[in-house]
């Protein structure tokens, strides 16, 4: 079967015997036949297996205490809304497939045609800015608190890693390292690691050296891996993001080790007679940090449209007749890497210096995946996909925490980010808002043109030219 | 018509000595225990259109890999006679590099950048010789800018050049065959190429495309003044423009000289028909074959 959607049915055939939906046109043993019904029955079972995953926890005691209080109305409620609602959409395509596409571009191509020129795209763009400018002064301090360290951070990372995974086309894995990276550049040049810095300094100044150095990272680890194709890429960056980590809990002498780091500086202005210390208050910070994404969003976007971002588009459709049209393929994807890298590090240098203290277990794998997601959500190559896949992936699952309705629990967030990845694939794998181009390459790698398979655009054909 | 002099006596007036611009000595090319290419020896002079045929198998696109620095040789030197009076050897040099000296090329099946436009494919040709960096491109610096506004330029001529500008919005995997091929042409000139190595460039199209292709081809040689290495197996396309010709069979070159010696020669028709006898008919099956062996 061609249909992803096939692999919910495993379960069905445990529990044919159950209670069967009444269908009098098909005798009982025939219903299962039924695509529809097969379907529904998946769900509902998908439903009170989702139940049971985002429950309350059991306890040693009482074995049973964990299925009781997942089974409960409100929330076995909610997980069998959720499923079922998937299966009414999943038959309305099935049904009304083609016109549910139409209806669906035109949704995509609503933006193009509302803002069909230029200054109405740009008018759009200052309102927004507003907007992010006046809206969270308004808040409560949680939600500043929360536009800081998840929203915020997550799109500087995720617009960074994109200009890796979307622009350029290597996968990634080890992105959180830089971010490490960046973050211990800052405990060491402020002070706050037990080896002390020649002279302690204002983050501030801390930013340029944060970048060189997480650039210098990704050009070292770049330029012998970035030979390799797309899956052991993947893998040598997943190791050196599982080296950082191990390297920074046990070398204690220098990072502190596991416990973690000295109390970090704030950021602090004192130029012409300003003095500004950004304090615990969020709000600051979260201008601050608005700033840097408005600049790293204008400096990506140069970028996506210049010779570069080109150059980049070339060697993810084709590396070979990238480097036969003269591109260096090797430098343009170590560039991306070092950019992406020393993005992540400045990211690094902003919480180190907000949170004011962090410890190793802070850089984890999950996270590198978490960012990729986010990459992935919104469409990669894309940065209003970036910024809106992280801005919303973030912000929901504080939302639905708070939320007394759902009760979201926070150590089930990646089962949600795998369900909703799932659902992403089979339904729109280019992702909220993509890219024209990567929506193109998608389109065509469907029928076979091109290698454009998600990210892997290292792993282009491996015969150079055809043997004679 | 000029073509037809150079067909008759093969050779031109100039001195072939001063005018070098390829030679290819004594190639060894192995892939494990096969041997692709084997004491492969040739030269093209400046402005020349060279043609290398041989049925399938023969090592003609190994020998452009290797000419391009996708494969390095393990025996052999390649020297490239640059017009500014620098001597290159190829051997062992990365294929961006080699493309950077002056060899462009295009592929048997041609390998555009798909999602992209037309103008797209041509401009990044022409933008691999910009030496804007990231910064440039970030901070729109003026430099960017005249750069930017040069290479759009040479982008439009060279779409006009190959008859392309009608198409220059529309997505490379859209194109008809015929246009496919032209853009990778104007994609590879675009890099500003002094030696264009055309693999195959008339496969898949239909006459008509067939005839415009040639036609441009020769305006690529004449116009811009770029020498062209041919890889055909159209024997008509070969004849009507090739100056000199290259046999190869089984990694070796078997016959070089113009088409009519070529047509004549009996090594290569044995190595088309694989028969000794009527070589007089066989001859005549070497000009109309279309596919060789």
């Amino acid at each position: 079967m061609s249909d992803p959607l096939e692999l919910t049915e495993i379960p069905e055939r445990t529990v044919t015997s159950a209670a069967l939906p009444p269908d009098q046109r098909t005798p009982w043993h025939k219903v299962v036949h039924n695509d529809d019904v097969r379907r529904l029955f998946a769900c509902v079972i998908g439903g009170f297996v989702l139940a049971l995953m985002t429950g309350p926890e059991g306890d040693g005691i009482n074995m049973l205490s964990g299925v009781d209080g997942a089974l409960r109305f409100p929330h076995l409620g909610i997980c069998l809304a959720l499923t079922v609602g998937l299966w009414v959409l999943i038959t309305v395509r099935h049904r009304f497939g083609e016109r549910a596409r139409t209806a669906s571009a035109r949704v995509s191509a609503l933006p193009a045609r509302l803002l069909p020129n230029a200054k109405f795209r740009g008018l759009a763009l200052v309102a927004l800015l507003a907007l992010a400018i006046v809206y969270p002064a308004h808040l409560n301090g949680y939600w500043q608190s929360v536009l800081v360290q998840q929203v915020g951070i997550y799109v500087l990372l995720a617009i960074g890693l994109n200009v890796v995974v979307g622009y350029a086309g290597l996968l990634d894995l080890g992105y959180i390292a830089f971010f490490a990276i960046g973050a211990y550049s800052d405990a060491f040049w402020t002070g706050a690691l037990p080896i002390h810095p020649p002279a302690n300094l204002n983050p501030f100044w801390v930013i340029p050296i944060a970048i060189a150095t997480a650039m210098l990272a990704g050009v070292i680890l770049g330029v012998p891996t970035l030979r390799l194709r797309g899956d052991y890429l993947a893998i040598v960056t997943l190791g050196f993001g599982e080296i950082i980590q191990i390297v920074a809990i046990n070398l204690q002498g220098v990072t502190g080790g596991a416990i973690g780091t000295g109390t970090i500086r704030h950021f602090a202005l004192h130029v012409l007679g300003i003095n500004y210390v950004w304090g615990l208050d969020p709000l600051p910070y979260y201008y601050l940090l608005l700033v840097f994404v408005v600049l790293a969003l204008f400096a990506f976007h140069s970028l996506e449209h210049s010779r570069i971002g080109r150059a980049w588009a070339a060697i993810r459709e084709d590396e070979i007749a990238a480097e036969a049209s003269g591109i260096n393929v090797l430098k343009y994807k170590v560039m991306a890497f070092a950019i992406g890298a020393s993005t992540s590090g400045f990211a690094g240098t902003l919480v180190a210096s907000q949170i004011r203290f962090f410890e190793p277990g802070d850089f984890t794998v999950q996270l590198s995946i978490l960012i990729l997601v986010l990459v992935i959500f919104g469409g990669m190559g894309s940065l209003p996909g970036a910024v809106v896949g992280a801005a919303v992936l973030e912000w929901l699952p504080q939302y639905l925490h708070v939320h007394p309705l759902f009760g979201f629990q926070q150590q089930d967030l990646y089962i949600y980010f795998g369900a909703i990845l799932i659902l992403m694939m089979i339904f729109r794998p280019e992702g909220l808002i993509p890219s024209r181009r990567r929506r193109i390459e998608l389109g065509l790698a469907e029928h076979g043109i091109g290698t454009a398979d998600a990210m892997t655009a290292g792993a282009s054909p491996s015969e150079p030219a055809g043997l004679p | 018509m000029t073509s037809a002099a150079p067909l008759a006596d093969g050779l031109p007036a100039t001195s072939p000595e001063a005018d070098l611009l390829v030679e290819v000595e004594k190639l060894t090319l192995r892939f494990g225990g096969l041997t692709s290419l084997s004491q492969v020896s040739l030269t093209q002079r400046r402005g020349e259109i060279l043609s290398v045929i041989g049925p399938n198998g023969a090592g003609k696109t190994s020998l452009f890999n290797c000419l391009t620095g996708v494969y390095t040789p393990q025996e052999g030197r390649i020297v490239f006679h640059r017009r500014d009076g620098r001597d290159i050897s190829v051997v062992g040099v990365r294929p961006h590099r080699v493309n950077r000296f002056g060899i462009a090329r295009t592929f048997q099946t041609s390998r555009l950048f798909n999602a992209l436009t037309t103008f797209e494919n041509v401009k990044i040709g022409v933008e691999s010789r910009s030496r804007t960096g990231p910064l440039g491109a970030i901070l729109h610096l003026p430099h960017t800018r005249r750069e930017e506004r040069a290479a759009n330029a040479r982008v439009r001529e060279l779409l006009e050049f190959v008859g392309l500008t009608h198409r220059a919005a529309t997505l490379a995997s859209s194109l008809p065959y015929g246009d496919r091929r032209r853009l990778e042409i104007a994609r590879a000139l675009g890099t500003g190429p002094e030696l264009l190595l055309l693999d195959e460039p008339a496969a898949g199209t239909n006459p008509a495309e067939k005839g415009d292709l040639v036609d441009l081809i020769r305006r690529v040689n004449r116009d811009r003044g770029v020498s062209v290495l041919l890889i055909e197996h159209d024997m008509g396309l070969v004849m009507s423009l090739a100056e000199r010709i290259v046999v190869l069979n089984f990694g070796q070159v078997i016959a070089t000289g113009s088409p009519a010696e070529i047509q004549q020669n009996p090594a290569v028709i044995e190595a088309y028909l694989g028969a000794p006898e009527a070589p007089a008919e066989g001859a005549g099956d070497v000009a109309e074959s279309g596919e060789g062996a």
